[in-house]
């Protein structure tokens, strides 16, 4: 079995800041880091790996930095990494990104996809549906538990009220909730193979089988009009004066505002 | 032939529509009289008829339903044949559909069968003036940012639209509007999933969205606190909230979550008790009417969207609050 992980490097939004004066993202020293629910899905596969065999691709499209998440993923114990990586890939919205991953992993092959439920950076969380969709797999989306059975893939998925569990037969495209699991750590011997042992193999535009009118910017129904940071309200009264006070200030406030 | 009219999909789940499915059709309301046109409900599931008159008087001016046994749960596929049915056939000038998790999975799908753009959780719509493009506004980078996004060469622009951000309109149980059934032919292919098991979520069932006044704790509230939090809440006649850290520590359930990663919220009257102010939480919060922040950190960021603040200690506060409140109540 042959088990393809889609794997983004994005920006540590915990740590991105707004420069309040130009109102611009502070990206300068923002690290970077593997996206949390792709870590959860390149640690399913290996679980499945571990437990039934399987061969476990990760693939990632970016600039040639993402090779980083990718060393990562072999550390963690994936067996071959993909890194697309071209201009002409570049500008890419969810439709771009989705359609071009979806001709790689036609080329690579395999049974099951794995991708993260969405991505810290943009959360739209529409690149794993997107690429069942050119692929023609079903898509299991928000899985909180994966099972393997036989040629099928049983899927535990997460909606807002409810646990659907729902049964797909092979190959299917599943999407994955952080919650699913605890990633293993890299071992310091799979560090060092990581870097000494293996290879990312790099596909640019001419590696991958697809029309010019479905990648990049050219193949993106949406683009960026602007961005803006958020417009703040005009602060309303803090108070730093001792409990009763403090008490009696807020009373008052809600009175104004309410009929307590 | 060109695209006209506002659909949105009115998503229900057991035969009842969820909240969003009215607040897209109050928002298709007024993009509708921008581009003078009309607003159509799509609603597709299984003996679902009862609920067309629901989403007229909700302000839809024509509701296409559907009505399938393979309908009756939702499963991706025959949802996105029947919506990419509704695409083809009717060709939507936009199309909205609620970010629930339901609509998550449907619209990336549909988007790309149908090769339109679609943007995510978007918290804001509107029509320019000019081009009559739809102006769709969405945070970004975890909510540090605003972007709005332009579908200029593909029909239908497509949004899905965060709960509890777009006003629902009050129902006219007067108004009239077009009610027609479709046959759409399902084709049972490889993309259908078999349901084995469907589990409703245990707890409380609690909607956060709904209430008028929420009572919110972060970390600094500690597990045993939150009891403290309920006697306030109770006392204003309100809900508890949380945020993100409350929930993953498990100290509540993820229903009472709220920012970017949980819900968005505007009620009347919003407490937050020792929260910081992330801007995670302030995305799903902002918008509440009235904000009443304690934080012992005077430097904390919740004071800048607060409408009061009181720095001080929570545990010291909480319960001189509950009294002096309780007392207030008994006065009238």
């Amino acid at each position: 079995m042959k088990i393809i992980v889609c794997i983004k490097q994005v920006p540590d939004t915990n740590e991105v800041r707004i420069n309040p004066e130009t109102g611009t993202l502070m990206r300068e020293g923002v690290p970077s880091i593997m996206n949390p629910d792709d870590k959860a899905a390149l640690e399913a596969a290996l679980r499945i790996k571990d437990e039934s065999g399987a061969t476990v691709v990760g693939l990632s499209m970016g600039p040639r930095q993402a090779d980083d998440v990718l060393r990562e993923a072999f550390a963690m114990g994936a067996d071959e990494c993909y890194l697309l990586s071209d201009r002409a890939f570049g500008g890419a919205d969810t439709w771009a990104t989705s359609s071009t991953l979806s001709a790689a992993i036609k080329q690579i092959g395999c049974d099951l996809v794995l991708t993260g439920r969405q991505a810290i950076d943009g959360d739209t969380a529409q690149v794993g549906p997107g690429i069942a969709e050119h692929l023609g797999l079903p898509n299991l989306s928000y899985a909180e538990e994966i099972r393997i059975d036989g040629n099928d893939v049983i899927v535990k998925q997460q909606f807002d009220n409810s646990i659907h569990t729902v049964r797909a037969k092979m190959p299917a495209l599943v999407t994955v909730l952080s919650e699913l699991n605890e990633p293993r750590y890299m071992t310091p011997g799979g560090i060092s193979d990581a870097y000494r042992e293996k290879e990312v193999t790099v596909w640019g535009r001419e590696d991958v089988d697809i029309e010019d009118e479905n990648i990049g910017l050219k193949g993106s129904p949406t683009r960026v009009a602007k961005s803006f940071p958020k417009s703040v309200k005009a602060p309303g009264m803090t108070i730093n004066k001792g409990v009763d006070e403090s008490v009696q200030f807020i009373v008052d406030k809600l009175k104004e505002k309410y009929t307590l | 032939m060109t695209n006209s009219g506002v659909f949105t999909f009115a998503e229900q789940v057991d035969g009842v529509l969820t909240n969003v499915s009215y607040e897209l059709i109050g928002k298709a309301r007024d993009l509708a009289a921008d581009l003078d046109d009309k607003v159509t409900a799509v609603l597709l599931g299984e003996n679902i008829s009862h609920l067309t008159s629901e989403l007229v008087a909700a302000g839809a001016d024509r509701v296409l339903y559907v009505d399938n046994p393979e309908l009756k749960i939702y499963r991706t596929e025959p949802y996105t044949q029947a919506m990419s049915y509704v695409v083809e056939e009717y060709k939507p000038e936009i199309l909205l559909i609620g970010a629930t998790g339901i609509g998550r999975d449907l619209g990336p799908r549909v988007a790309a069968r149908v090769h339109t753009g679609l943007t995510a959780d978007c918290t804001s719509l509107e029509i320019d003036p000019e081009s009559k493009e739809l102006r769709m506004t969405r945070p970004a980078f975890g909510g540090n940012l605003m972007a709005t996004i332009l579908c200029s060469d593909h029909r239908p622009q497509m949004a899905t639209v965060r709960p509890g951000v777009m006003v629902r309109e009050v129902a006219d149980p007067e108004r009239e509007g077009e009610i027609v059934e479709l046959n759409v032919p399902l084709e049972k292919n490889n993309c259908y999933v078999t349901v084995e098991e469907i589990a409703k979520k245990i707890g409380q069932h609690v909607d956060i969205t709904e209430a008028d006044v929420l009572v919110a704790g972060g970390r600094g509230v500690g597990e045993e606190g939150f009891e403290m939090l309920q006697e306030l809440a109770d006392v204003l006649g309100g809900e508890l909230a949380a945020s993100r850290a409350v929930v993953d520590a498990g100290w509540q359930v993820k229903e009472r979550q709220v920012g970017q990663t949980g819900k968005t919220v505007r009620p009347g009257l919003y407490f937050a008790i020792g929260i910081s102010g992330a801007i995670q939480h302030v995305a799903g919060m902002e918008e509440s009417d009235f904000i009443v922040a304690i934080n012992k950190n005077p430097d904390a960021a919740i004071f800048d969207v607060a409408d009061v603040g009181v720095v001080g200690d929570l545990f010291e506060i909480v319960p001189k609050l509950i009294e002096a409140l309780k007392a207030e109540k008994q006065k009238v």
